[in-house]
């Protein structure tokens, strides 16, 4: 059994002794480098450019500006794309823009010998701008005096929809019910992946050939082919190892930029790599919202209505745009159930930075601000918090209305179990009851459900390649994306586990080359090992099956009574009849066989979708006088199903909780009033280190799902959501003062301590 | 790629003042940790810099005769917490740089840059205040003192002309003998990051441990330059140690530090830095000084 077991990831040597290429490793000496020349100013118009000086810098070779692209507009979100036109993602940027719709526009292209050339030539370009005043929050974006930002857009608002399910109307439930109606907020944050967004082109046979640090290849080639208005097959894309992505590049970035680059001076290399600024204001971050959710409970906690109105700051353009909110609205609809439960929510534009996908997809939102509201909603009922979410929460069962995803698997109850025994929930809920004094403790907690993959909203759609070696050991492709989360290394399970081939004989192709790796649509929405574990395990027995029916041919029996494990092929009584180095070696060199090439090759269409859980429970100890929030202790407790690799989950769900800390504690992306970007460095934007990480806790409660390809569920983003609501409790708990927004600043927090009359002012 | 448009590396003293006094353009660049944030920037793209990088007669620690504690001051952050001399005479300082950055950036960047640099919210300053640091100044035309209080200008500016050189950093026997210190700084990390309000104290106690002989105070970011707070000084000298003393010093504080609002904090959130933590340095420094907790 392969499958289940903590191996070490297929990639750690190569990660650390450094031997592992990225892109950046990858650039071919002599590559020219190209510098995107940003607008500095955040609405307006490029009216024009002087660019002589720029050009006379000694190694500048080419300068190319919004007025010489082609007139394209395309999307740039990392979604299946949809044969329906109504369905399409909305095409509103080009490769280069005269109209400025963010601080940081890209408005021109330097390209040259070196990044010193480059950089002294940006400084030297002069831009004529006609300038609009900038909005940067979703209030300013709605009021009817402020420009707008896209034709097609009138008001800002890029997309409203609503829905309502169930009995009656929000209005009816409340009556004879407690009804709490809070604002909640989130802030805009980044992603932070460690390895910057790089890419390098060229071109080959009359092709453009981008190699990129991307999650998502297959959707990068279709892109540029869009962007440039050239067949997508003469688009190649290759994907290294990469540093991180965490959904920023789950969007088509800098790719077809850098592929018209390389065009414009003859198919040279272009290499094209942001800084850490570039990245942070130019690139794309977590939608900030506002959500209001109002809630009717029977006065014994039994939730009758509930309700959200929200609104989504999208930044100046769409990127993955109405998606994410609409999968916030749904995410409120899913956690708890209720008679009737309704949602309006909006994707506004504004002059920020393009909300994309991050970790999560609008979820860590939900649930921030959801999660706070249950404990305030306790609070106001006189409830245990964690006694109301086990009242109202989904029943196993449970279908969603909006989309027939029905609860097949649930550990909620267990997840909720484990995590209140460990953090003794009942006993510190009342020591730290009624605390005086400066220093304070509390417990608080947070859940969540997670979806697996996009079925039904978007397409699923992955697809998986065996070869057989003449030594028995085989190579496997795929076209889903190692982006560090080890996929690799849980596919190469699923592969040994489904074929009977030893882990150490199969031996992944981890790079993604759209000309050679079969289809998939790349890393994101917690999909591959489910989605593409299908592919994995379809193929991998079709691969046997060619193997044993080889098998039968060699030994003269049926293939029905062999089998395959360990790399031998074993009769019914399981003796070793073959070893399967003896097959392979003779099925290519085969004088008495019909020689040939044993290869399985399978996509599959997943028409499948099941939720995840989990839990957050958090002790904090808070300095009053000084707003500092310290963590004491914090587990986080994850149904996925079947864990593939139980380490490797534990690894994921510690980078989750610290990207949860971050977003509760600390990261926020700022902006001036002109919309210029405050803090887009790693000194400024809070990224929490290693000295700011508590000790985090795992646990699992290993449920076993129908659907899943072993039983597994969407595991590699829920890990980030319920961390921060669940430390905001905690501080309600220990203070008694609610903050309803994010994040949860020292100089925040004293301002809120002030207000509560527990510091003198 | 650092956009550098030459660089002399200095072979001593006299030749780094030499090459600097040749070139009224060129930078003194010693760690590099922040000059090279400025190249990177764009604000000294195609500079010319005097390196003063691994001269041995500017690093290191060492006691004079009479006691003198001299810094060199292109001594790493690190070798400064690390020496012998200031664990066992200033440990306070000891501790205040150990929070700059984090391990790389205590591995290169020096207790004179940091001086130099002239920034509110270095880490070495407010300590290095509170222990009545002398500057020794090189130029030219041969040596100057300053006191530390006197050598800063405003933000950003210190009173170094062209052409001259922060060649020693003192502490006389007088300044740390009998003290306890301690440093605290505020910042909204634990490490990598800059303070956002910086709070240094060095104390001495009456023999009987019960009353305030001499008490030093100084702040980071609470004005547009490290500032000593002497009028608090005068008003705490000579007091019993009471939790009345205590109680006073933060809101004293506040008279003699001007903290403003800007997008990183506000002046109020800061105001409540200065009067939690005066307070709770005073106490450790106190207790570093052989006093009883109050």
């Amino acid at each position: 059994m392969a499958v289940g077991k903590s191996v070490g990831r297929v990639d750690a040597y190569e990660k650390v002794t450094g031997r592992a290429l990225y892109t950046e490793d990858m650039a071919p000496q002599g590559a020219l480098v190209a510098r995107v020349v940003r607008a500095t100013i955040a609405n307006g118009r490029v009216k024009g450019f002087d660019l002589a000086a720029a050009l006379g810098v000694p190694g500048v070779v080419k300068i190319v500006t919004c007025f010489d692209v082609p007139e394209i507009d395309f999307p740039t979100a990392g979604h299946p794309w949809s044969t329906d036109t109504g369905h399409q993602d909305i095409a509103d940027r080009r490769l280069l823009n005269r109209r400025v719709r963010v601080y940081g526009d890209d408005i021109a292209a330097i390209i040259a010998e070196d990044m010193v050339a480059a950089s002294r030539a940006a400084r030297l370009i002069r831009v004529e701008y006609e300038e609009y005043p900038p909005f940067t929050a979703i209030e300013q974006a709605l009021d009817e005096h402020v420009t707008r930002l896209h034709d097609f857009a009138p008001g800002n608002v890029l997309k409203a929809t609503e829905y309502r399910f169930g009995e009656g109307t929000f209005e009816a439930a409340c009556e004879g019910s407690v009804v709490l109606t809070k604002d909640y907020r989130v802030q805009t944050v980044q992603h932070c992946h460690l390895e910057l967004p790089v890419s390098f082109a060229y071109m080959e046979k009359g092709r453009v050939v981008v190699v990129s640090s991307t999650q998502i290849p297959h959707i990068v080639r279709r892109v540029v082919g869009q962007a440039l208005g050239i067949p997508w097959g003469k688009v190649r894309v290759i994907k290294p190892y990469i540093g991180g992505g965490f959904g920023n590049k789950q969007d088509v970035l800098y790719e077809p930029l850098n592929a018209f680059l390389t065009m414009r001076v003859g198919g040279r290399p272009v290499r094209l790599e942001l800084t850490r600024e570039e990245t942070m204001a130019s690139t794309r971050v977590r939608h900030a919202m506002n959500l209001t959710i109002a809630s009717a409970a029977r006065p014994d906690g039994k939730l009758v209505g509930r309700k959200l109105v929200g609104y989504s700051n999208q930044g100046g353009y769409a990127s993955h745009g109405h998606a994410i909110i609409s999968n916030t609205a749904s995410g409120f609809r899913h956690l708890y159930e209720s008679q009737v439960i309704e949602a309006r929510v909006s994707t506004v534009y504004t002059n920020i930075a393009a909300g994309g996908a991050m970790r999560g997809y609008g979820i860590p939102q939900i649930i921030f601000a959801l999660e706070s509201h249950m404990d305030d909603l306790a609070l106001r009922l006189h409830m245990d918090p964690l006694a109301l979410r086990r009242m109202n929460a989904m029943r196993p069962g449970y279908r969603d209305p909006g989309t027939g995803i029905t609860a097949l698997s649930s550990g909620l109850m267990a997840c909720l179990d484990k995590g209140e025994r460990h953090i003794r929930w009942a006993e510190k809920r009342k020591a730290y009851a009624n605390q005086t004094g400066d220093v304070r403790r509390g417990v608080g907690m947070a859940m969540f459900s997670y979806k697996t993959g996009v079925h039904p909203i978007s397409l699923e759609m992955a697809s998986c390649r065996m070869l057989l070696n003449e030594d028995g050991s085989m190579q496997l492709q795929v076209g889903a994306t190692e982006i560090g989360q080890g996929a690799d290394t849980v596919l190469t399970q699923m592969a040994a586990e489904s074929t009977g081939i030893p882990m150490e004989q199969v031996h992944i192709v981890s790079v993604q080359d759209t000309d050679v790796s079969p289809f998939d649509f790349g890393a994101y929405a917690s999909r591959q090992t489910y989605v593409t574990g299908m592919a994995v395990k379809r193929t991998g027995a079709i691969f046997r099956q060619k193997i044993l029916s080889y098998a039968a041919k060699m030994l003269d029996c049926p293939a029905e009574k062999l089998s395959l494990a360990d790399g031998r092929v074993l009769d019914a009584d399981g003796n070793v009849l073959l070893p399967l180095e003896a097959l392979a070696t003779e099925a290519v060199y085969s004088l008495k066989h019909a020689a040939t090439h044993i290869t399985a090759e399978a996509s599959y269409q997943c028409e499948d979708n099941t939720f995840s859980f989990g839990c957050c429970f958090a002790e904090i100890e808070v300095d009053i006088p000084v707003g500092k929030l310290r963590v004491v202790d914090i587990i986080n407790v994850h149904d996925s199903g079947v864990l593939i690799n139980p380490k490797l989950a534990e690894a994921q769900v510690h980078g989750g909780m610290s990207m949860g800390l971050g977003y509760g504690l600390s990261e926020q992306l700022l902006y001036s009033e002109k919309g210029m970007p405050l803090n887009d460095n790693l000194l400024d934007y809070k990224l929490p280190t290693a000295m700011d990480t508590p000790e985090l806790t795992v646990s699992f409660v290993e449920t076993v799902d129908p659907t899943g390809p072993f039983g597994n569920k969407a595991l590699g983003e829920p890990p980030a959501i319920p961390v921060a609501p669940a430390v905001r409790n905690a501080l309600l708990h220990a203070t008694g003062v609610a903050v309803d927004s994010l994040p949860l600043t020292p100089q925040k927090l004293v301002e809120h301590f002030m207000d509560a009359g527990l510091i003198d002012p | 790629m650092y956009d550098i448009g030459k660089i002399h590396l200095a072979r001593s003293v006299r030749d780094a003042i030499a090459a600097l006094s040749a070139d009224p353009g060129a930078h003194v660049v010693c760690g590099g940790s922040d000059v090279l944030i400025k190249i990177r920037e764009g604000k000294l793209a195609g500079c010319s810099l005097v390196s003063i990088n691994g001269l041995k007669e500017l690093a290191g620690v060492a006691l004079e005769e009479d006691g003198t504690i001299v810094i060199g001051p292109a001594t790493t952050f690190a070798d400064v917490t690390r020496s012998p001399i200031i664990a066992r005479h200033a440990p306070a300082l000891g501790g205040a740089v150990d929070q700059a950055g984090g391990p790389q950036l205590r591995n290169v960047g020096t207790i004179g840059g940091n001086l130099c640099n002239g920034a509110t919210s270095a880490d070495s300053a407010a300590t290095l205040l509170t222990l009545n640091a002398r500057l020794t100044i090189t130029g030219p035309d041969g040596r100057r003192e300053t006191a530390l209080e006197a050598f800063y200008e405003g933000p950003g500016r210190v009173r170094l002309a062209h052409g001259e050189l922060l060649t020693a950093i003192r502490i006389e026997r007088r300044d740390y003998e009998g003290f306890g210190g301690h440093y605290i700084k505020y910042a909204q990390r634990n490490a990598m990051d800059i303070a956002t309000l910086g709070c240094a104290v060095h104390v001495r106690l009456s023999e009987d441990k019960r009353a305030v002989e001499q008490y030093r105070l100084a702040f980071g970011v609470a004005a547009p330059t490290p500032v000593r707070c002497r009028g608090v000084e005068a008003r705490v000298n000579g007091r019993p140690l009471t939790e009345k003393t205590l109680e006073r010093i933060g809101e004293w504080a506040l008279e003699e530090v001007t903290p403003r609002t800007s997008w990183r904090a506000s002046r109020e959130f800061r105001v409540q830095l200065v009067k939690t933590l005066s307070r709770r340095a005073t106490e450790r420094a106190i207790l570093n000084a052989g006093g009883a907790a109050i």
